[in-house]
């Protein structure tokens, strides 16, 4: 028996300290002797060809040591293949310095590589490129026209296609009682994660290198890199230790990676490429979609007629794709259903996972769709969803393995206060300011996908494991070291995780809220194996009390094995590797989800969130005074890094409601607020009152951990149930985000 | 940004030394913008002119008429946080406290908050045309996204906006810019310091090539008891006025004796309208009466694609702010709407 598990215990960050204090070393801060710099330069055309880059006032200057562009690069892959990475869309992969022409604006186009940075990006400045243009196309509104069905491939094991047509939607739409139909505008949005991309290339001789990276996924760099530039895995060595957050822009390798390498490789040095804030607008984001949904219920509320068109931007080169209009009938079980999903290669930039990709630009609309409905039939939106709860998945049919969303409106509403709202609408007021109470569901697949971890009992008899994974600022560390600990019911200072290093055992990139439940598994596995290499050890010592001991009969527990049915029994793990020659015991394990299992089981994790706003009547201005969420994610390793998750996803939807946006001018074909000085998210003042409770759920299903990620449950329903609160205050129904406060006066 | 060289001036007189010599160099204070503008090539300079180590103009002194005079290098923390200003002038107070935020107030300084450039994001864009960068290029926010731009004495040429918050209480101050240059000394009105676009909307004030902001004189009149900033914008804190009105009373047996209104986020220039000042004298502070004189202030705004709504939300922000005004006690942080 374990005195305490680790596991459910609300332990703080391991490594805050040294995030909080500075000493945590990111991918830009290694910094090693004749480091040099490189600067990015990109294009400010949309399409067409470069003519000619003039380099040579560049190369001139003193200190200034090469200039890379498409001409003299050095030969790399030829296959596009190669440049394919683990969360590559269908399509053929961007690859930087390729040659001449111009696919989106941008683009890199050259790498300064100078003494200094300074020195490097004033060269960039000055460098002359020629273009010739052509016209181009980035508007999704003016062009949905042009929707086509997206190309099917491997991503679309992890991101399904909508189901089929279902029943007859036109006939019984048209004979709905109620019905609701709108269109649900979104715009483009970029990560913005505080550290900026950065990536240290160390070149050791041989072929050799060492990378410091900000990436999601270790390996993924590493077979990224071996790929293009022809070197043995063996040879390439990512580092990922902090990363800055993420949030999906770390999924693929980025451009500073594929330049910093480059250099390095070429001047046989070490190279170190950062791309500044504006340059983070140049790769991948949150693409604009434009929905439209048409919902019709019967006289009891009963949604019988489900329509959910999305038209999504992608680029020329790849189809990237999210799970969009699937959720609606996931969520709401009705018999005849239209989904479609089409995209609109445009000249950007390939689309990129965002935190909570696809499943917040459906819960907009699909919540507050739901909404308008419920308010049409003056039905309460809460008792408008239990009418029509989903016991099952009919879209795929089959069960949910766990979903206790009724437990989340019940106890969200009740933390909340839902009972207080008077249902009509402009009623409730503080002072000169309109309030409104609006609340919506959240949901999230719960993935889990192949991972390694080792186990080792060192000499010390403490227990060290290891995984490729990064934290990406989620409590990673702190979460595998829980896990780890209970294997063998150690303290937390007794375990050590190892992680964010691609020499260390794989682990696919972090994203998609998976990692708990991909890695957790793997540790769990390699720690289970542990201690059955221990106990055979155990059992091999002279007077092992455990000669005829098996798994069921003994604890793991105050470092050491004993006896359940005599727990004063017990030998050290000291002891045990003492008598075993004094050597570590070490086990690796691979950790496969049953793939044929958790097919039978549609698997998300769900939410509630209620919030109340407060709008000031004549001009219009919009707090979010209140907000509940109510989250069922199974099993919680970490109450308190769990709540910081939940926490971040909530301020998140603050800002996807009311702030965040990315303003494209497509006479340019490109981005014009590039900063975050114009490029807004929320302020301290601008969040108040948050609450966050997790609703208890079992699932024997989703892993061995029973834990289903909490990543970016917090944020998808947050914007709708903003929306909605916002309809409730004012009566104006606004289905384009961000929410701008003049748009209520 | 390219390499510069870099002085430091130990003195006014220096300064605009250095600066006569190169006419490519430019003054440096806090550079809470300057070094973004070097950064993006927006601005450039053969020389940085580094004129915090001038001894003088770094305090807040009163004058023997009564008024306040602001250093020039003074920051604006310090500034907004000086008890003769929270005293005497809590209007100017109020609108620093809206502004950057405190990180960017404590390095930036009053001299250089007169001039700091517009956030116009064509501006900021060196791939695009922009008048007021490149003259002679054309206004991309005329027909872009001009959500932020202005609505009031706009050309042809340029909408962009003026950001300054601190610059709007100062206009309703009617404080005096202090000025040196190589031709000596010389005082500008405030209302006559900055510019409309025009033809020429590079030109943002009338500061002559070389001279340098000494001093800022608040008259005697702070308007202490009745007034009022109000900033209207995308988030709480850290974001430029969309609109911005402050406002100061002064009472006299429930009428109005006298009233100054200027407005921010609405044009070239911090926005008064003396005609509507005069209108309000003698008469009932009351929403009707504030309502009139908003329109006459807004007379003659024209909106673009994006901005229109700004007209309306300028009016309803004049009467808000007025009434705050009856009551400053009812302000917020971050001048927000308060009643």
């Amino acid at each position: 028996m374990i005195d305490q598990p680790q596991i459910g215990q609300p332990i703080s960050r391991l490594e805050g300290r040294a995030k909080v204090t500075g000493t945590a070393k990111y991918a830009g801060e290694y910094n090693v002797d004749g480091l040099l710099y490189g600067y990015v330069v990109n294009s400010t055309i949309t399409k067409g060809k470069i003519t000619q880059i003039d380099t040579s006032a560049a190369k001139e200057i003193e200190g200034v040591i090469e200039v890379f562009t498409h001409e003299n690069r050095p030969s790399l892959a030829w296959f596009d293949m190669q440049y394919s990475d683990m969360d590559a869309p269908p399509g053929s992969p961007f690859r930087p310095l390729q040659n001449a022409e111009i696919k989106y604006n941008g683009q890199p186009i050259a790498l300064v590589v100078a003494e200094t940075f300074e020195l490097a990006r004033y060269a960039a400045s000055i460098l002359k490129v020629s273009y010739e243009e052509e016209s181009f196309a980035t508007d999704l509104y003016q062009n949905q026209d042009k929707g086509r069905d997206p190309k099917v491939g491997m991503a679309t094991f992890l991101k399904p296609l909508p189901p089929k047509p279902k029943g007859d939607f036109e006939k019984e739409y048209a004979a709905s009682v109620a019905q609701v139909s709108a269109e649900y505008v979104h715009g483009t949005e970029h990560h913005n994660p505080m550290e900026l991309f950065a990536t240290t290339t160390i070149y050791e001789g041989d072929g050799k290198v060492t990378i410091y990276d900000k990436t999601q996924g270790t390996v993924n760099c590493q077979l990224y890199v071996g790929n293009i530039f022809g070197l043995h895995f063996k040879n390439v060595r990512v580092i990922s230790p902090y990363v800055g957050g993420a949030f999906g822009s770390g999924l693929r390798p980025q451009y500073q990676l594929f330049m910093s390498v480059m250099a390095a490789l070429e001047l046989k040095r070490a190279v170190r490429v950062t791309l500044d804030r504006h340059q983070m607008y140049t790769f991948g984001h949150r693409p604009p979609t434009v929905q439209q949904l048409n919902f019709g219920a019967d006289e009891n509320g009963v949604v019988n007629a489900i329509k959910h068109t999305a038209i999504a931007e992608t680029s020329q080169h790849e189809d990237y794709t999210e799970v969009v209009v699937n959720w609606s009938n996931i969520l709401y079980p009705a018999k005849n259903t239209k989904l479609e999903y089409q995209l609109v290669p445009l000249d950007v930039y390939s689309p990129l996972d965002m935190r909570a990709p696809g499943g917040s630009t459906a819960s907009h609309a699909i919540e507050s769709t739901m909404d308008a409905l419920a308010f049409k039939l003056s039905i309460d939106p809460v008792q408008f969803r239990l009418i029509n709860y989903a016991d099952m998945d009919v879209a795929e049919n089959r069960p949910f393995s766990s979903k206790e969303l009724k437990q989340c409106y019940i106890q969200g509403a009740e933390r909340f206060g839902w009972s207080k709202r008077n249902p009509e609408l402009r009623s409730m007021r503080r002072g000169n300011k309109l309030i409104g109470y609006g609340m919506a569901t959240g949901f999230w697949e719960s993935m889990t996908i192949p991972a390694r971890a080792e186990a080792v009992l060192t000499k010390e008899g403490k227990l060290r494991v290891s995984s490729a994974v990064t934290d990406i600022g989620t409590g990673t560390l702190t979460v595998m070291t829980q896990i780890a600990a209970d294997e063998l019911g150690l303290p937390l200072e007794d375990v050590q995780f190892n992680y964010g290093d691609s020499k260390m055992p794989f682990a696919p990139i972090q994203g998609g809220s998976f990692t708990v439940s991909t890695v957790g598994s793997a540790i769990k596995s390699a720690g289970k194996a542990l201690r059955k290499k221990i106990l055979k050890k155990a059992r091999e010592m002279d007077n092992s009390p455990f000669k005829n001991a098996d798994d069921n009969d003994i604890s793991f527990e105050r470092g050491g094995i004993s006896l359940n049915s005599n727990p004063a029994v017990m030998v050290f793990f000291k002891e045990i590797i003492a008598a075993s020659g004094n050597k570590e015991i070490k086990t690796t394990n691979m950790s496969v989800p049953n793939v044929f299992k958790l097919k039978k089981y549609t698997r998300a994790a769900h939410s509630a969130a209620f919030v109340e706003v407060e709008i000031d009547e004549e001009l219009g201005t919009i707090q979010v005074t209140r907000a509940v969420t109510a989250v069922a994610a199974g099993n919680i390793i970490n109450p308190k890094t769990a709540r910081s998750q939940i926490l971040g996803g909530m301020v998140w939807g603050i800002s996807k409601a009311l702030y965040e946006e990315t303003i494209s001018d497509h006479r340019f074909g490109k981005y014009m607020n590039q900063n975050l000085a114009e490029y807004h998210i929320p302020v301290h003042a601008d969040i108040h009152e948050l609450d966050v409770i997790f609703v208890e759920e079992k699932d024997e299903i989703v892993n061995e951990l029973g834990s289903k990620g909490v990543g970016e449950i917090g944020l998808v329903a947050m914007a709708p149930a903003i929306a909605n609160a916002i309809f409730h205050a004012t009566g104006k129904r606004i289905n384009h985000l961000p929410i701008h406060f003049d748009e209520l006066i | 940004m390219n390499n510069f060289a870099y002085e430091q001036a130990e003195n006014i007189g220096k300064a605009v030394e250095f600066s006569s010599n190169n006419s490519a160099s430019k003054y440096i204070a806090g550079g809470t913008n300057l070094i973004d503008l070097l950064k993006y090539n927006i601005a450039t300079a053969e020389m940085l002119v580094d004129i915090n180590h001038i001894p003088e103009h770094k305090a807040i002194e009163e004058k023997s008429d009564g008024s306040l005079r602001l250093g020039a290098f003074v920051t604006n923390a310090d500034t907004a946080y000086h008890p003769q200003i929270e005293a005497r002038y809590p209007l100017l107070s109020k609108a620093i406290l809206a502004g950057a935020s405190a990180q960017i107030r404590n390095m930036a300084t009053n001299g250089g908050n007169l001039l700091q450039r517009t956030r116009c994001y064509f501006f900021y864009d060196p791939a695009t045309p922009c008048n007021k960068r490149e003259p002679g290029t054309g206004c991309s926010a005329i027909g872009g996204y001009n959500r932020i731009m202005a609505i009031l004495g706009t050309s042809e040429n340029c909408i962009a906006v003026f950001p300054s918050d601190m610059c709007v209480a100062l206009a309703a101050l009617e404080a005096v810019v202090n000025i040196s240059g190589t031709e000596g000394d010389r005082s500008l009105e405030f209302a006559d310091f900055h510019r409309l676009p025009g033809d020429t909307p590079h030109l943002d004030n009338n500061l002559k090539e070389g001279e340098i902001i000494t001093s800022i004189d608040l008259p005697e009149k702070g308007f202490d008891k009745n007034y009022s900033y109000l900033k209207l914008r995308d988030r709480s804190s850290y974001a430029f006025a969309l609109v911005s009105v402050a406002t100061g009373l002064e009472l006299e047996n429930n009428l109005i004796k006298e009233v100054r209104i200027a407005l921010g986020g609405l044009a070239h220039k911090p926005w008064r309208v003396k005609e509507a000042e005069d209108f309000l004298k003698d008469k009932e502070p009351s929403m009707e009466n504030f309502a009139s004189a908003a329109e006459m202030i807004l007379r003659g705004a024209i909106g673009f694609e994006h901005n229109s709504f700004k007209i309306e939300l300028a009016k309803r922000a004049i009467v808000r702010n007025c009434m705050m005004a009856l009551n400053p006690e009812s302000q917020q942080p971050g001048a927000q709407p308060s009643l």
